[in-house]
């Protein structure tokens, strides 16, 4: 059963939808990471996206590059993701998901991952560059470890692979918004809504947008008609300018966004 | 089913699609438009009759009689690529997906580049079909081989200086991946090697192998028989595939890859994938890669740009997990000695990549000895390499050395 599903439909029926906050571990200290994923559901984020730090993240504007690259360069490990969503889950009461591409699975080994992931209290995995053709490995691993799985759909996908990513994912589908990368943009395309709407024709009850928001005003309006509005460059920005402390006001102020 | 019938998107356990989904639609409008292409005569007598009348094809064999006498006396033929327009085996390939971009109906094209042979040739044929071109190279590159990036300047092209990661030639690959993903609707990726997703790696070994199919009758004419080596330099691996392929059945041929050993493959200090690699997923393809135990890809060092990449094609690490190729490091002093040799031997002065495979030619010839006939892919011309060359050899006067600038490797 997925708690992830679950948070996006109780949200979607005591508000307009769920916002979903993404920050990487280790940036830019593991506590600091742990504290500022706290600090995000403490103030109204109701799912969290912990990506995991990549040497190679095709998908990433500078903002995360760069974040994930201190992290890297701090030393982080694969081990500390484990690590962080205990810590995280000890604290706050929201599912986790982590965000990783996807050679760090495969050498860490899938079902390992799986084990992990699983007994840290994880809910699953977002996975930016695996596709559903390839991922036979990781839908048997989750299938067992009752793990989500959440695939891309985007606005160049066929409607047979909308329909595939719908029919694979579990938790909830991300709807990327526009063609390009992470990073805040002034108004998240208007190919989102389009992207939403196949999906909901392939049969999706669980829709999330993500890529380029950054507002409330983005959030209210992302979701008078997806489920879910995800936010990670802003929220980034925010811990790398002013600290938890920052992360938490921006977090309430982008949750004021799902209220309306 | 022979070996020369892959054709992707997997070989063995390698290759594959681990890209962003909002690549896929690309990626499946460029299959299906490779795939007409390579049935269709009319594409095939517009690539050739450009390689007649523009790259300069088909490109000669030359015997190198007196380097032959460094490698145990036996028959050293070199491929000489290095004679094609822009100077290396790079513009095979381009010329190919430059007129697929076209078919495609994209007016914009972008590449990477290492040592930027590709990035030049991919700024010829911007230049050639009208096409707008953005290079990416990583920082560390853009100093080392400053005079391509005048050349691709010259040509037309936007070189975006690459300033995150290691900022070498799998950063600019990060960066032209972000590139496409923007701005794939108007837009073609042309990848300069046979490493990516599917149908890439295919795709970029079919439009070189141009150079086995030619170099394979050019040698039965001029000694009778099969040569009993082939020999390429490997990053990526696009000059091997490209000279390898038409070689694949005959079992009497050992196809050797040359990987850059850097300092040394038992220091840090190494591109050499294949021979310290394990499999693994990057930019796009399954293949071996040179990474930490997280999965993390490590930095690779090569005194060649162009081999310094810490992956290599899917077909690559296929061919020698099944043992039909064989791949050797070759470090950076042994290939500059090659290098040298060459030079003085024949009067052919060979790019730092290429010398890498010229180690690997004496090494076989030795252990040949005389009867043997060893092929060597001559992939580029040493031109660009000239700094570098000087400097290693010493070769800059005071002043000369006062006014060079940017090259410190």
């Amino acid at each position: 059963m997925s708690t992830v599903a679950d948070v996006i439909r109780t949200r979607n029926d005591e508000a307009s939808g769920a916002l979903i906050g993404y920050l990487p571990v280790g940036f830019p200290s593991l506590d600091a990471s742990v504290d500022a994923a706290v600090a995000l559901v403490e103030n109204g984020v109701d799912i969290v996206e912990l990506g995991l730090p990549y040497s190679d993240p095709v998908m990433d504007g500078l903002t995360i590059q760069r974040a994930t690259q201190t992290a890297l360069r701090n030393g982080f490990r694969l081990r500390h993701v484990f690590e962080a969503v205990e810590r995280i889950r000890a604290r706050v009461d929201a599912p986790l998901l982590v965000m990783t591409y996807w050679n760090p699975v495969v050498q860490y080994g899938v079902e390992r991952f799986a084990t992990d992931l699983q007994n840290a209290g994880g809910a699953g995995l977002i996975t930016p560059d695996l596709i559903p053709d390839e991922a036979a490995e990781w839908m048997a691993a989750s299938q067992s470890h009752d793990l989500d799985r959440v695939f891309l759909a985007a606005p160049s996908s066929s409607d047979a692979r909308m329909k595939q990513a719908v029919d694979s994912s579990r938790g909830f589908v991300y709807a990327v918004s526009t063609m390009g990368i992470t990073g805040a943009r002034d108004d998240v395309d208007k190919a989102a809504r389009s992207v939403v709407s196949r999906l909901r024709e392939a049969g999706s009850t669980s829709a999330c947008v993500g890529l380029g928001i950054s507002t409330p005003d983005q959030v209210a309006d992302v979701l008078s008609y997806a489920d879910g509005a995800i936010v990670g460059s802003r929220l980034v920005a925010a811990l790398e300018q002013g600290g938890v402390a920052e992360v938490a006001a921006v977090a309430a102020e982008l949750s004021a966004g799902t209220r309306r | 089913m022979k070996l020369r019938e892959q054709v992707g998107p997997y070989f063995g356990e390698f290759g594959g699609r681990f890209v962003p989904e909002s690549l896929i639609a690309a990626l499946d409008e460029l299959d299906a438009a490779y795939q007409a292409a390579r049935v269709d005569p009319a594409f095939a007598a517009e690539l050739a009759e450009l390689h007649r009348s523009y790259t300069g094809r088909p490109s000669i064999i030359t015997e190198a009689r007196r380097f032959s006498e460094h490698a145990g006396g036996a028959r050293i033929i070199l491929k000489r690529e290095d004679l094609n327009h822009t100077g290396s085996h790079k513009i095979n390939n381009v010329l190919g997906q430059a007129l697929l971009a076209k078919r495609l109906g994209k007016t914009r094209i972008i590449a990477e580049t290492g040592a930027g042979q590709h990035g030049v040739a991919s700024a010829t044929a911007a230049a050639l079909f009208g096409l707008e071109c953005v290079v990416y190279m990583g920082e560390v590159d853009t100093e080392r081989q400053a005079l391509n990036v005048a050349r691709m300047k010259l040509l037309g092209a936007e070189v975006v200086p690459v300033t995150v990661g290691s900022r070498t030639l799998k950063d600019a690959i990060n960066e032209a991946l972000r590139d496409w993903v923007a701005n794939v609707e108007n837009t073609h990726y042309l990848l300069g090697t046979v490493a990516g997703p599917h149908p890439f790696p295919t795709m970029v070994r079919d439009f070189h192998s141009v150079i086995g199919v030619e170099a394979r009758e050019q040698v039965l004419a001029l000694t009778g028989r099969l040569p009993d080596a082939v020999v390429a330099c490997v990053g990526g691996g696009s000059n091997a595939m490209g000279i390898f392929h038409a070689f694949l059945d005959d079992e009497s041929v050992r196809l050797v890859g040359n990987e850059a050993a850097g300092d040394g493959v038992d220091t840090q200090f190494h591109a050499a994938t294949i021979t310290k690699g394990r499999p693994g997923v990057l930019h796009g393809a399954k293949s071996l890669m040179l990474q930490d135990d997280d999965g993390q890809t490590m930095e690779s060092h090569s005194i060649s740009a162009g081999l310094d990449y810490p992956g290599v094609g899917p077909e690559h690490a296929w061919l020698a997990s099944i043992g039909r190729a064989e791949y050797r490091p070759v470090t950076d002093a042994q290939a500059m000695d090659a290098l040298r040799l060459l030079s003085r031997t024949e009067g052919i002065i060979p790019a730092i990549e290429t010398a890498h495979a010229l180690h690997g030619a004496l090494e076989l010839g030795r252990e040949l000895g005389p009867e043997g006939i060893v092929l060597v892919s001559l992939s580029g011309r040493g031109d660009k390499d000239m700094e570098t060359a000087a400097r290693y050899f010493g070769l800059l006067d005071a002043a000369a050395e006062k006014s060079a600038s940017g090259d410190h490797a």
